[in-house]
Parts: structure tokens; sequence; C-alpha cells
């Protein structure tokens, strides 16, 4: 169920440069069924800005009633939302969407998980289940330079980290995808998160795995009532178009059109 | 005695408040939320004869108190929202409010004839006023001729009353509403979102991908307020105003310019909630402003 909720802030700390972890507690927590889901959260209750912003949950911890979000401080919104104090209140919308399906992979097999840049978090409560069930994880995680880099420890603690930066100063140089070509991995299916120029990279070099990608896309309402993040689809006969926030945001590699 | 009901061509409202068309979809996904027969009424999206697309993304963009969207009408066409959505609005006790858009006249009139026969649907909402397609839609909205010449037409087939949606985007609104109300519109919608378009610093090139987008918001009440106030000094025909409304204190103004309901567009994508919220404090509101009924406050602005 969606609920709207008053959240209490835990505690918000900056993690990386202008990337902020930040911990809600409530009863929206019970309602998440899967990671890759997102929460919708309105900044504050002015005019200014209007519309919330849709933030994916990087993990959840239903006995605590806990989740952690990491957003990047971007815009005037994302700004405001890290100026936010510990024990203060955030208007929440969610979970909202639908997220990555762990059981797609069989205990004992391998995963891969690439991430790039605000991409990566939803990555994180999923090698967090995947492992739990027995899922050996390999993350090959994207950045743009070591400033960008945040959670390598988490990852590193559940599986096989590997950190890109685009300009090298920290881990391979490059981007995950020429990481992987120089040093491929064996896996049976990969999930990933990222910008869209490196989910097209990605679908088209593994054209044979199980795939499953996460898409971004400017979002009005965040429910699937507005028609602002709707994508193409590659068989537009059967399915002419999906709504990032309510059809996906994740979907099984060969749906969306990229 | 309900204080908040509203008789209007078609329909009896238990309350005059209703989410505005394109802003709703057709319901299923707020009905997921609450239940939407407490809703006075619901302005669904717009239906076209054929399925339609729309427009490629980005297709919103966010402005001062306000925000651009450009989604190009995108519905899946007559057929369905026939076979499909209309019958799953039937569970709820609320008249529906069937917005119509089309090319040609002949595209309107179509889907005007067949909609109106809907069970639940009360009234049309004959959207002249869209600014993000490129053929009809804000054409027929801006020129009185062409404007009546549609009405008239789907008049003529419709089955229930049949509503104006008005542009903003006319240097006099009130010979618009003139035109639609001389050629036999029961009732006029207003308004429809004002043309506008945001830069992206970086590149100086617009955020939208169709450039120019529908402003919608708070931003837009203002205008909405004074040509509601307008339009109602001009017509005879009862006005559905709608432009920026966010809570109780917009309805109270909107009703105070002279519309006899009021329709939530953008802010329900802030609060999807906000129609039940405003409904549930109403009358509240009408007891701190001393009022027995509702329609009391419709067009206190005109009096002398």
């Amino acid at each position: 169920m969606i609920l709207q909720e008053q959240m209490t802030i835990q505690s918000i700390r900056e993690v990386a440069d202008r990337i902020y972890e930040m911990v809600l507690e409530g009863n929206l927590v019970n309602e998440i069924s899967a990671p890759g889901q997102f929460v919708h959260i309105r900044v504050n209750d002015t005019y200014e800005p209007l519309l919330r912003r849709p933030i994916s949950i990087a993990s959840f911890d239903r006995d605590s009633g806990r989740m952690t979000l990491l957003f990047r401080a971007e815009g005037r919104g994302t700004g405001l939302l890290a100026q936010k104090a510990p024990g203060s209140a955030v208007n929440v919308l969610g979970p909202l969407g639908n997220g990555f399906s762990p059981d797609q992979s069989e205990p004992g097999s391998t995963a891969l998980l690439i991430g790039g840049g605000i991409g990566v978090p939803p990555l994180y409560q999923l090698s967090k289940e995947l492992t739990a069930r027995g899922v050996h994880c390999i993350h090959v995680l994207g950045f743009q330079s070591a400033s960008a880099v945040f959670y390598e420890k988490e990852f590193a603690a559940l599986g096989e980290t590997r950190i890109v930066t685009a300009d090298g100063t920290a881990g391979e140089q490059g981007f995950v995808t020429d990481s992987l070509r120089r040093n491929p991995v064996d896996f049976s299916a990969y999930y990933t998160c990222g910008p869209t120029p490196m989910l097209q990279a990605i679908q088209a070099a593994y054209p044979d795995k199980q795939g499953f990608l996460s898409f971004e896309q400017r979002m009005g309402c965040g429910i699937g009532a507005c028609f602002a993040c709707v994508c193409k689809t590659q068989d537009s006969d059967t399915r002419p178009y999906v709504k990032v926030c309510s059809d996906g945001p994740v979907f099984p590699a060969g749906v969306v059109a990229i | 005695m309900n204080r908040l009901a509203v008789e209007l061509p078609g329909l009896s409202l238990k309350n005059p408040i209703m989410p505005a068309s394109g802003c709703f979809g057709f319901g299923k996904e707020y009905g997921n939320l609450y239940d939407l027969s407490e809703l006075g009424a619901i302005m669904i999206k717009a239906t076209t004869l054929k399925s339609r697309f729309g427009n490629p993304t980005p297709r919103v963009a966010e402005t001062a108190a306000g925000m651009l969207n450009a989604i190009g009408l995108q519905n899946p066409g007559l057929d369905k929202v026939l076979a499909e959505e209309l019958p799953r609005l039937e569970q709820y006790d609320v008249p529906i409010i069937a917005n119509v858009a089309g090319s040609e006249v002949e595209d309107y009139v179509q889907v005007a004839e067949h909609i109106s026969k809907a069970r639940n649907v009360h009234a049309l909402e004959l959207n002249i006023s869209c600014p993000n397609v490129k053929c009809g839609g804000i054409a027929f909205g801006t020129d009185p001729v062409l404007a009546g010449e549609l009405t008239a037409a789907v008049k003529a087939v419709s089955s229930v009353p049949v509503y104006v949606k008005l542009s903003p985007n006319v240097a006099d609104i009130t010979v618009i509403a003139k035109a639609v109300e001389a050629a036999g519109a029961d009732g006029i919608t207003m308004i429809n979102t004002l043309v506008g378009m945001r830069l992206d610093r970086k590149t100086g090139r617009p955020v939208i991908a169709n450039k120019t987008g529908g402003l919608s918001g708070p931003a837009v009440k203002p205008v909405a307020i004074r040509m509601i106030y307008e339009v109602s000094r001009a017509v005879d025909i009862p006005i559905i105003g709608m432009g920026g409304v966010s809570d109780t204190g917009d309805v109270i103004d909107f009703l105070s310019a002279g519309a006899s309901a009021v329709a939530v567009g953008t802010a329900n994508f802030v609060n999807p909630f906000v129609c039940p919220e405003i409904i549930r404090e109403l009358p509240a509101v009408l007891d701190e402003l001393g009022v027995d009924h509702i329609t009391e406050l419709i067009g206190r602005s005109h009096a002398l």
C-alpha cells in the first residue's frame, strides 16, 4: 500500500561530494516489498519547489522501521533536503514502483550488479538480499571521480567490488563497460541502475544474458497518473509504452526501447 | 442539508471539488489511495478517437510555484476508454465528466457521440484549449467562430450537457466564452494552461522536448481568477474553475470569482490526497465565513 507519511529523520550525513545518506523512520518501511522501489519526497510545505523529488531506497529494515536513502544534492529540491536536521520530519509518499526481484537468481549462481553514480544506491539492498539467498554478487560501480565514490566498504562486505572512475582518480579508469571489457566476469544474471547511456551499453554488451535495468526519468506524480515518465517499448504492438514510475522503474532487459 | 451540494447542468455534485482532466488519469491510480466516491465529480483524461502516444520526453519541467507539461494528450483511444476505463469507474458513486479532444471537427463529434452514451458520463468537457498538440486543440479555442462551430456540432450529437474548456492564451477570453454560449454550450470550464517555456541553464535549450509546455500550478491562479471574474460577468452559463487550486482558500477564491465548482489539477501531484482533504475541510471554512451553504459564495466578487 502507498502511504503519505511524515517520517522522522534519524540521521543525515555527507558520504561523498554532495552525496547524502539520510535514515528515515516510519510505518512506510513496512510497505516496502522489493529492493529498487523509490519514495517521492516533498522537501517543504511551500510552493517552491512545488513538486516532489523521487529518490530510490538504498536499504531498509522492517524490524527497526528504518530506511536509508542516498541522494545527490543537485538542485534546489535535493539541496533543501540535504539541509534537514536529524529529528525533523519530512513528507514521504511511497513506497512506489516495482523493484528488482532477487528470486530471479538461484542460490549458488553469480549475479553481476552494475551501478553508475547516483544509480548505485538501490543495488545495495538488492545485494544484501541476493547474498542472503546465497547468490554470489560481483559489484562494478562507476563514478565521476574519487570524491564521488560512496559505499565502497559496504558493497565490499557483500562481495567482490570494483570501483571505476571516469577520471581514474579511484579504482580503474574509464566507464563500467570498459572495465567489464578488460576483465570479463562470468555470471548468470545482471542487475543495473544508472544513466540511460550506461544501461544501453550494458544491454548491448550482454544480449544473451538475463538482465534487469532500473530507469530514471523526469517524473510528475510518481504514481502513474500524469504520463510524464513514459518510455517507448521494443515490442510496440503488444505494449506501446511503459511508465517508469508505476510499471518500473525496474524492467527486464529488452522491454524498454533505449 | 448537504452544505456542499451544487447542481449544475447534468451534474448533481455532492460537493464542488473534482480532479481536473489530465492530472488524474482515468482515476485508477488515485482509486488505490482513497475512495473516489468522496469526490464531487471526476474529469477524466482527454479521450481522442484513436489512441495517442503523446510527445517525446522530457514532458514536464518544474517552474517557480508551478510546472510546465507537454504530455500531448496520450490516451488509449475511444474504444478502450469505453471498454475499460469508464466501466472500471462505475464502482464509484461519482459522476464522470469526459474530456473530449481531436484534430478535426469530425473527431470531436465521433468521440462525443459515443462517450456521452456511457452510463456514468454525466457531462462532456470539450477540450479546445490543449496547447501541446500540433493539430486541433488550442486552434479551436483561440478563434470564436471555430469554437462556436465545434460547440454546435458536438451539442448536436451529445446525449449529455456540454462544457467547453477555454484557453487563457487569448486577448479577450469573454469573446470565446460568448461564442460557445451562443452555440449552445451548457457550461464553461476554465482555465487550461498558459503556454510557457523553460530553458536549460547549461545548454540554453528548452527543457521540454516539445519546446513549449502548458504552465499550471499556483503560479497561474491570479490569471484564472481574473478570467473567471470576467467570463462569469459576460455569460449566463455556469463555470467550473481551475488553475492552481491547492487548498480550501483557493476554492473560496474561485467560487467568489464566479465559478460554481472547482477542479484541482497540479496539486494532485504534490499531495495525492488533496481533493478529499479539501472536501473534509470545507464545512469548517464555511463556518468561519459564516456561510450556511457553499453556493452563497459564488460570484461574491461581483458585488459593488
